[in-house]
């Protein structure tokens, strides 16, 4: 056996160029996801949860660069990797699978024709070949009377069904890890758990790694090994998912959980974390989650905290768990107590 | 008994290929005007592959003893002022018509689909400022003025009109197959088309070329029309197909000066012009919805 892991991201540094201005994303983003093991991705909408994945399979736009880190796929770095390289990775080893059925797949092919260009693509093999693994691959993932569906156009297909063609293409090539961009965002509740058993269940045949972006904790909590929660492009907690839930450090964290509904308690109001995300061109120097954390003190605005490992393989990027917080709450009470006289001492003018 | 339930279970399983084109064929005839359109254009074709065969008389052949005949039983469409049969020069004009149709905007496709295809698929400076620009100059003109002094430079006659017209409309091409393509390379199907490996030429021909197919069938049967109205111009100003081959744009400007006396030496080139085009223009019609599988 290997000695490296299946995907692991080191330090990785992902922004824009824009116009004269470049703008970093992406700041110090560190995972790893080891052979079949499934890593969610969580966080609000902007926090960089599929730049990491587009970063990883080498589809930025243009104007996107990685200017700092690795990303190692079997211990071969990818950010080092031609176009050309790329794309014989790409659909082969490295899989993915989109947030809307409806429109990745494109409206003029056969489904069928779809997944068995790219099978055509990986494995030198004939037409006809390639068509058949087609219909063994939909028979796979679940649709009824494959072999007269693969000749049927998207439009014809539900969208469960169409995110079932999805992965069916995505796994045709039996990809050693799969990224899944949100596959289930677009698709109702019953759908999304047919879909996410199905993923499960293939992950074992194929013995592949996933890596799931989702903003949704439900599907966090039902397929997860481990969980990264990111906020404003870092990494804020990581973890594997039974700690997490059970005892989630971060204070976005513990904010993220708390404004699930639960069953079992009545509220009129969830619980939600005050403020919004900043922006990027002009992020906070220390801490990024300190505007809108509700135990965030002086030193927490001006130095970013580094990521703790509060248990085992557990890490939350939160001051609180630093052997110095005890001091830095202490400084921040002298400080609010100071400007607090400073305040009422102020001469007061007629 | 049990041998019936086979046979109309193996009837069941039909080959998807032929229930494609059925289905294909189905959208086509369902719309009666593009059948109505195929029809004449197919009979256009027909006849001016075998106008030597359908015409009574010689189309250039001077007869000065029947000027401007009205239509007759030996004379369909009646004679021209210098006695030649019109019916036959019809005939021989849907020749050079379709032709000039036909091949200006296989010119005009041939040079707008590539360039349109590259332009919107990278952008970049080549695209925003070489040939955009170079389109928007070329559009500025009037499109006749354009490909008459086109037509002017190159000298007159059948080809070079062709070429003149194909050129004039090469920048619509250019213009409406780069916004399609914007529109498309934006579209997950091809991010995901990226995502299992595909290269670039792949995802322009194979996926996004065939979802701009509606448009440009449009656009092209549009422009066979306006090619064709574009070359009975020339020829009608001269620089088109030259004296004494028949074209009906030719045909039409001679006829003008005898409309009070003898109307029929332009109203059957006339007519055949404006059949044409809309004949056309209601096939192509018929085709964008024929390839369009999501119409039933």
């Amino acid at each position: 056996m290997s000695e490296h892991s299946q995907l692991e991201v080191k330090n990785l540094h992902v922004g824009f160029q824009k116009k004269k201005t470049f703008t970093t994303i992406l700041n110090g983003v560190d995972f790893s996801v080891e052979k079949g093991e499934t890593l969610c991705i969580v966080g609000e909408s902007g926090c960089g949860k599929s730049l990491t994945s587009l970063s990883v399979m080498g589809l930025l736009p243009k104007t996107g660069k990685v200017t700092e880190g690795q990303i190692l796929f079997d211990g071969e770095d990818l950010t080092e990797k031609s176009q050309k390289q790329m794309s014989k990775i790409r659909g082969n080893d490295i899989s993915m699978i989109f947030q809307e059925p409806m429109t990745s797949l494109n409206p003029v092919h056969t489904v069928g024709k779809q997944i068995a260009e790219v099978v055509q693509l990986h494995e030198k093999i004939s037409k006809k070949k390639a068509m058949e693994k087609a219909v063994d691959m939909l028979k796979l993932v679940g649709i009824p009377s494959p072999e007269q569906r693969v000749y049927s156009y998207p439009h014809e297909l539900s969208g469960g069904m169409r995110q079932r063609v999805m992965i069916a293409m995505a796994l045709a090539c039996n990809p050693k890890l799969l990224i899944a961009d949100e596959p289930t965002t677009a698709l109702d509740v019953t759908i999304q758990a047919q879909i996410l058993d199905l993923m499960n269940s293939l992950k074992n045949d194929f013995d592949m790694s996933i890596v799931m972006i989702t903003h949704d904790l439900g599907v966090v909590s039902e397929v997860a090994d481990k969980v990264l929660v990111m906020y404003a492009g870092k990494v804020v907690e990581y973890s594997d998912v039974k700690s997490l839930f059970n005892n989630p450090q971060h204070p976005y964290t513990k904010g993220l959980i708390e404004s699930i509904p639960k069953l079992t308690e009545e509220t009129e109001e969830l619980p939600i974390i005050p403020g919004s995300v900043p922006n990027p061109d002009n992020m906070p120097r220390g801490c990024r989650f300190a505007t809108r954390c509700p135990h965030a003190q002086p030193t927490c605005f001006n130095e970013v905290p580094p990521l703790i490992e509060t248990e085992s393989n557990h890490k939350a990027s939160c001051w609180m768990f630093d052997q110095r917080w005890e001091e830095i709450k202490k400084e921040g009470e002298a400080y609010a107590s100071r400007k607090e006289t400073a305040a009422t001492t102020e001469p007061v003018r007629n | 008994m049990e041998q019936a339930t086979e046979a109309n279970v193996k009837q069941k399983i039909p080959n998807p290929r032929v229930e494609m084109f059925k289905a294909m064929m189905g959208r086509f005839f369902q719309n009666k005007l593009a059948v109505l359109g195929g029809f004449f254009t197919f009979l256009l074709i027909f006849m001016a592959i075998f106008a030597s065969v359908i015409v009574p008389h010689d189309p250039i052949e001077q007869n000065y003893s029947e000027i401007m005949m009205s239509p007759s039983a030996d004379h369909w469409f009646g004679t021209d002022e210098i006695g030649r049969d019109i019916f036959s020069r019809v005939i021989y004009g849907a020749q050079v018509s379709l032709q000039a149709g036909l091949i200006s905007v296989g010119i005009a496709l041939a040079v707008g689909v590539p360039i349109g295809l590259i332009s919107g698929y990278y952008r970049g400076f080549w695209d925003e400022f070489v040939i955009m620009r170079f389109t928007d100059a070329m559009l500025s003109f009037p499109p006749l003025v354009l490909a008459l002094a086109l037509a002017a430079v190159l000298g007159a006659g059948l080809e070079n009109a062709m070429i003149a017209i194909g050129i004039v409309l090469t920048p619509n091409f250019i213009r409406l197959i780069r916004a399609e393509v914007i529109a498309h390379r934006e579209r997950e199907y091809v991010e995901a088309g990226k995502a299992s490996g595909l290269r670039d030429w792949r995802i322009i021909l194979i996926h996004i070329l065939p979802n701009t197919l509606a448009p440009i069938m449009v656009q092209a049967t549009l422009a066979i029309a306006s090619a064709i109205i574009s070359e009975a111009s020339l020829s009608y100003l001269g620089l088109g197909t030259q004296p004494p081959d028949p074209s009906w744009g030719a045909m039409l400007a001679d006829g003008q000066g005898y409309l009070s006396d003898a109307p029929w030496i332009a109203l059957f080139p006339g007519i055949f012009i404006f059949i044409t085009v809309l004949s056309i223009n209601l096939f192509g019609d018929g085709i964008r919805d024929m390839l369009d599988p999501k119409l039933k």
